[in-house]
């Protein structure tokens, strides 16, 4: 019983009499988590981000190499397909957060999945059979710059969103900056991000007064975009791959941390909390 | 009164309100043109029907040219912001006729350096998208101006949702003559009538409507 495999099938979720050493933690926790320690010399080499977008650039400088690009098609019936992507970025956005993870995280893989392009009408249904999709490929991080109103998707969103979590992959997705309900950023099983107006990439704050959990650079960000451009942007979509880009700089050196793990660092290295512990 | 009276009083009604809610929209424009002191501004109404942005109001560069083009939902930057319901700021993109202002600049002849879109939302659904075109480069974009580019679409997507509201009320009465014609001729019948008959006529109706009163 030495093996804490997370499928182990128990009768009620129980920890019987004798398996406590079952649960030993592979990751050497030190007393204060600096940093330096979640993910000092880090490149995020051997973690793969998933961008799931408007597809990527892959000939952009600012982004280099990317592992592989699929698109999002949406039948008549509602029905999705998953096929190679020759497009490309159909609008430019993909192209900046891959751009910025790539800044923060150098040699990290990064794959594109395009939820953008098949009409407005089906890019709810899009967006939820490209995130399951990638869930199923089991990516370390999945970056979403993209949320939905429609309440009619929140119910099965919340059921992707949970799988990942339990499947040790992180959702890192953008939070409104609008009055309206919006998912998936909502859940608590994902990590959602805000914008700060500080221009440092490193620099990002937890929040203790959720939903929004975290606040990174999302103001005058340079960015990759269409056709070898660059451009200043701003917005909580530009924030956020700053944070999936950190998940992958943790996770190159801790390959080992389950979300809640991963989420956790995040905040006892947040800029507002290290400095506090220190 | 008669049959085609009623009809066109009820069509003045819903083409007036076509032109109040267009000069609504318009005037949004041309305030959120005027605040950040920017080349232009512009309403994207997304189109079900054809799964289509529309330009609904323009103000500044381009108010000649754009009005009624359409562009595809989910592409270029206004799609992205459609699809994404997130509000995004681009400033001093650097020249290339790719980048999504092209859509722009294809229609206008000139490319714009930046813009902001944010989506112009009416309860779940995305109604459109709200654009402001090069403000001024020298200054560096806030957060606050964000919440301020958020309170005009808040005040653009009510203009929008309304004309959307006033064409499918027109579209109504198009498509729906031959009810609203029954309507029509039973008043304009009644309108005909004098004395006690006017009378029991009325009293008809009067107990017919508080049935379907009831009913509802």
């Amino acid at each position: 019983m030495s093996d804490p495999a997370p499928e182990r099938p128990l009768p009620a979720w129980s920890l019987p009499a004798g398996t406590v050493e079952s649960l030993g933690l592979p990751t050497d926790w030190p007393g204060r988590v600096t940093r330096e320690w979640a993910w000092g010399d880090s490149t995020g080499k051997g973690v793969r981000v998933c961008i799931l977008d408007s597809g990527i650039d892959a000939d952009h400088p600012m982004v280099g190499q990317i592992e592989g690009a699929v698109a999002v098609e949406v039948g008549e019936g509602e029905e999705t397909r998953v096929v190679e992507d020759a497009e490309g970025d159909l609008a430019g956005h993909g192209t900046a957060c891959a751009g910025i993870v790539r800044s923060i995280a150098p040699d990290c893989s990064i794959f594109s999945v395009r939820v953008l392009g098949a009409g407005f009408t089906g890019s709810g249904t899009a967006l939820l059979g490209g995130l399951r999709w990638a869930v199923e490929q089991g990516f370390d991080v999945i970056n979403m710059s993209l949320s939905t109103t429609k309440s009619r998707f929140a119910g099965v969103l919340h059921e992707v969103a949970d799988a990942a979590y339990f499947r040790r992959t992180v959702l890192v997705a953008s939070a409104h900056n609008m009055p309206v309900e919006s998912y998936p950023w909502r859940f608590s099983s994902v990590i959602s991000v805000g914008s700060h107006e500080d221009p440092d990439p490193l620099t990002y704050y937890y929040n203790p007064n959720p939903p929004v959990e975290f606040f990174a650079r999302g103001v005058d960000v340079e960015v990759a975009w269409l056709g070898g451009a660059r451009a200043r942007s701003t917005g909580n979509s530009f924030a956020t791959p700053h944070i999936s880009a950190i998940c992958a700089l943790v996770l190159g050196k801790h390959p080992e941390l389950t979300p809640f793990q991963l989420k956790s660092t995040l905040y006892l290295t947040a800029s507002n909390v290290e400095e506090e512990v220190a | 009164m008669p049959e085609e009276s009623l009809k066109a009083a009820v069509a003045a009604g819903v083409l007036a309100s076509e032109q109040a809610n267009r000069d609504l929209l318009q005037a949004t424009c041309e305030v959120a043109r005027a605040i950040f002191s920017a080349r232009a501004a512009s309403v994207f109404l997304y189109d079900e029907r054809t799964d289509e942005l529309v330009f609904e109001a323009v103000a500044g560069e381009g108010s000649e040219t754009l009005l009624g083009q359409r562009i595809p939902s989910s592409t270029g930057i206004a799609g992205w912001v459609l699809v994404t319901r997130q509000p995004i700021v681009l400033e001093d993109v650097s020249a290339d006729p790719r980048w999504g202002g092209a859509e722009i600049a294809a229609k206008t002849g000139y490319v714009p350096r930046g813009l902001m879109a944010v989506p112009l939302l009416h309860e779940e659904e995305p109604v459109g998208v709200l654009n402001v075109l090069d403000r001024p480069q020298e200054a560096r974009f806030s957060l606050e101006e964000m919440g301020l580019l958020g309170l005009f679409a808040n005040q653009a997507a009510i203009a929008l949702d309304l004309l959307r509201k006033g064409r499918r009320a027109k579209a109504v009465l198009d498509d729906a003559g031959a009810d609203v014609g029954v309507v029509a001729r039973i008043a304009s019948s009644l309108d005909a009538l004098e004395g006690p008959e006017r009378e029991a006529g009325l009293r008809l109706l009067g107990a017919l409507e508080e049935l379907f009163v009831q009913k509802r």
